[in-house]
């Protein structure tokens, strides 16, 4: 059965049309090997230069400030791993490095294994009740040894925006050696990335979080700063990346995120809206029912509520039964839901963090499908309450 | 009827969502797998491969998958009281526990909650009803594979929401079954051991990373002399047999107590090791305590039942007495001591398929 109201965009959306169609020619026409030296080479490195310098506007980074990568989670670990491994090879190399206690586990995890591995010490900074990181625990985390701070800017579970800028400025003020690097793939449907990212080192995206491709994400490598690869071969992306570029998925790619940019005030007011009524109708329908955190924090297509006394790992069971997707925290690789380590660090018990519920609309929402919600929602909550 | 199946990733549960399906139409099935052990085990990480084969299964049958994550209540329910068992000196046996509070309570609330008429599992055991619309607990048609004694705990309550579509079949059958309709885990090999110990490190090795051991004096169970020492008191359990030794006459000593507090471990002759009678707390029964029908008179002679002490022990003849806490078990000739944290599952002299109940050794 197809979903009649799909609010899981924060974990995948639909691919726009314009970067299937983008792609397609590259797939069996022009589909060079970017790295060679023959006709359909060349055709192949100049789509993927096209994208290079597209994305790298849109993104404010200079070109030749992207690197492309298999996915998100490979550009976070580039990050973090690539570019600790560069600091580990100066005179006086750092010994500790930051993040917040709600990054998504492709930047947490790293941290830690590269913490347990290099012996590095790993500080993980409290989060407020808001789920806005805390800047007076990042200041303090933040002393001169530390190499590297990772503040995210968007969180992925409730959508909170986080201040890039101030943590920047914190940053060069008390670890003026550290690298910053910010994972913006939750930002890029809502947030100008560019600006808001610009004072960071560091900043991974990934393409099918706005309407484009499975298996293609970025790493914005600003001059200056270094990275070392964590994955070895032929050298591609100037020796940062290696492995035969994704030529399809790179120029669908640059051409999601140039419709993203284009659409995106339209979008952001429409979205919002259909969230606003979203949030609005079930806060007024549902008992019980908690917004987590301050929704004028939160990027437009994010809603996350808490169900009191109703186990969100059975209602997303019954709302996909009416149709209705939805996402409780991240899915772990046996698919079996993890209790939130973003809700926990926000303070919140684990059968508050039990209840949490994310509805992440997209630019392709409908009305039906926010009415579709509205209609199912109270009575699956009242089924579990019996 | 809506059944939601606990699909393991086995073979038997397989064969029993399949059966489902055959039986009710794949539109009334629903497969769920539980995550109940985080760490590692033989089959990776939260048992990933498991699961895997569960959801690929649920699909050749056409039916939608879920994973639900009761690690937590699992950590509480089984590992710590595992943990502090063996700290104690006791041996509970976690499958039991896990079927106990998860399996059989906090899956089957989860299946009412979700609108489910029952919920079906793969083990080898059948339940009957009576023409009262009583539920009766039976063995197994495969003696070889019969999981009634895992299963001693359960009452009428979670009998009225359980299905055991495998129970009428040998486990040939259900292989053969699982080949006719060519699902991926026909020829998976039987799980032997506890979920989450590690067949490369075993129960030591899981135990020593949990609490802490000491080694202790190993001493005669009738005279008090001292003779040696045992590694961890912790891991050794009483009836075993295995690094005890031999006695002055040549034959092997058995482990009669263990004393954690102390750090002792009490051995003897295979006649020591032997008892007449054994106590059990947490006591169930299927249909009502037989004992609470009895007169004073009928309560001096107790009731007459099989016991059996592990999950492929010999049934053997008792007679069931209430003392405080529970009941005693008194053997009609002596058995091997059931280590402290055991269950004894009691069936019906007169029915010896049914199970009566279950208790806990103390």
């Amino acid at each position: 059965m197809a979903p009649e109201a799909y609010f899981d965009h924060a974990a995948t959306t639909p691919m726009r049309k314009v970067a299937v169609e983008a792609m397609l020619h590259h797939l069996t026409d022009d589909y060079g090997n970017p790295s060679g030296g023959h006709r359909q080479s060349r055709l192949a490195r100049r789509a993927v230069d096209d994208a290079r310098d597209l994305i790298a506007t849109l993104l404010g980074a200079d070109l030749g400030e992207v690197v492309f990568t298999g996915s998100g989670t490979e550009a976070d670990n580039l990050a973090v791993s690539g570019a600790w491994q560069a600091l580990s090879e100066a005179p006086d190399p750092p010994r500790a490095l930051v993040c917040s206690a709600m990054e998504h586990h492709a930047v947490l995890i790293t941290c830690r294994a590269l913490a347990a591995r290099t012996g590095a010490t790993l500080r993980e900074v409290a989060i407020g009740k808001d789920g806005i990181v805390d800047l007076d625990a990042l200041a303090e985390a933040c002393t001169p040894d530390v190499g590297l701070v990772s503040v995210m800017t968007v969180n992925n579970e409730i959508g909170t925006v986080q201040p890039i800028g101030a943590v920047a400025d914190l940053v060069r003020r008390h670890s003026p050696a550290a690298v910053l690097h910010t994972d913006a793939v939750q930002a890029v449907p809502w947030l100008d990335v560019g600006a808001l990212t610009s004072p960071a080192d560091l900043v991974s995206v990934s393409a099918h979080k706005f309407g484009g491709p499975k298996g293609v994400g970025a790493l914005v490598v600003r001059r200056g700063c270094r990275v070392l690869p964590i994955v070895h071969g032929g050298g591609q992306e100037r020796e940062r990346r290696s492995g035969t570029h994704n030529v399809a998925g790179i120029v669908s790619m640059a051409a999601a995120l140039a419709a993203t940019d284009a659409d995106r005030p339209t979008d952001v007011a429409r979205v919002g809206a259909l969230r606003d009524r979203l949030g609005d109708g079930l806060l007024a329908s549902v008992p019980g029912l908690v917004e987590t955190g301050d929704r004028r924090d939160r990027v437009a297509g994010s809603l996350h509520l808490r169900v009191a006394g109703v186990e969100s790992e059975a209602l997303v069971v019954l709302l996909d039964q009416a149709g209705v997707s939805v996402s409780a925290g991240a899915a772990c690789s046996s698919g079996a839901v993890e209790v939130s380590h973003v809700l926990t660090a926000m303070g919140l018990g684990p059968d508050q963090a039990a209840s949490g519920i994310r509805f992440s609309l997209g630019t392709t929402t409908t009305a039906a499908e926010v009415d579709h919600a509205l209609a199912v929602v109270p009575g699956v909550v009242d089924q579990l309450r019996d | 009827m809506r059944v939601l199946v606990a699909m393991s990733g086995g073979v038997d549960s397989s064969v029993a969502a399949a059966l489902l399906v055959e039986r009710l139409g794949r539109e009334q099935v629903v497969g769920a797998t539980l995550k109940l052990w985080g760490g590692s085990s033989d089959s990776g990480c939260c048992s990933v491969a498991d699961v895997e084969d569960a959801r690929r299964v649920a699909d050749q049958l056409g039916v939608d998958h879920h994973v639900f994550n009761f690690s937590t209540e699992f950590e509480q329910r089984v590992i710590d009281p595992y943990v502090r068992g063996h700290a104690e000196g006791r041996t509970p046996n976690p499958c039991i526990e896990c079927n106990r509070h998860l399996k059989f309570d906090r899956l089957l609330g989860r299946a009412r909650d979700l609108g489910f008429d029952a919920v079906a599992t793969g083990h080898h055991a059948r339940c009957a009803v009576t023409p009262e619309g009583r539920f009766r607990l039976l063995r197994g048609t495969d003696p070889a594979k019969d999981q009634s004694y895992v299963l001693a705990m359960l009452g009428q309550q979670e009998l009225a929401r359980t299905v055991f579509p495998v129970g009428e079949l040998t486990k040939d059958l259900v292989r053969e079954e699982a080949r006719r309709l060519g699902l991926r885990t026909a020829a998976k090999p039987d799980s032997q051991d506890v979920c989450f110990i590690r067949s490369d490190e075993g129960r030591a090795g899981f135990l020593g990373a949990r609490l802490p051991l000491h080694p202790g004096r190993l001493v005669d169970h009738r005279t008090g002399a001292d003779l040696g020492v045992v590694d961890a008191v912790e891991l050794v359990t009483v009836g075993q047999r295995r690094g005890m030794g031999h006695g002055d006459d040549g034959r092997r000593r058995f482990v009669t107590a263990v004393d954690v507090p102390t750090r002792r471990v009490w051995v003897g002759s295979p006649e020591a090791a032997h008892a007449g009678e054994v106590v059990l707390h947490t006591v169930t029964w299927v249909d009502g305590d037989p004992l609470a029908a009895l007169d004073d008179q009928g309560a001096g002679t107790g009731v007459a039942a099989v016991a059996q002490c592990s999950a492929h022990g010999r049934p053997v003849a008792g007679t069931v007495h209430r003392v405080a806490g529970g009941v005693s078990v008194s053997f009609s000739s002596p058995q091997r001591r059931i280590a402290p944290g055991q269950t004894v599952a009691l069936y019906d002299p007169a029915r010896p398929d049914e199970v009566l109940g279950s208790g806990v050794a103390a």
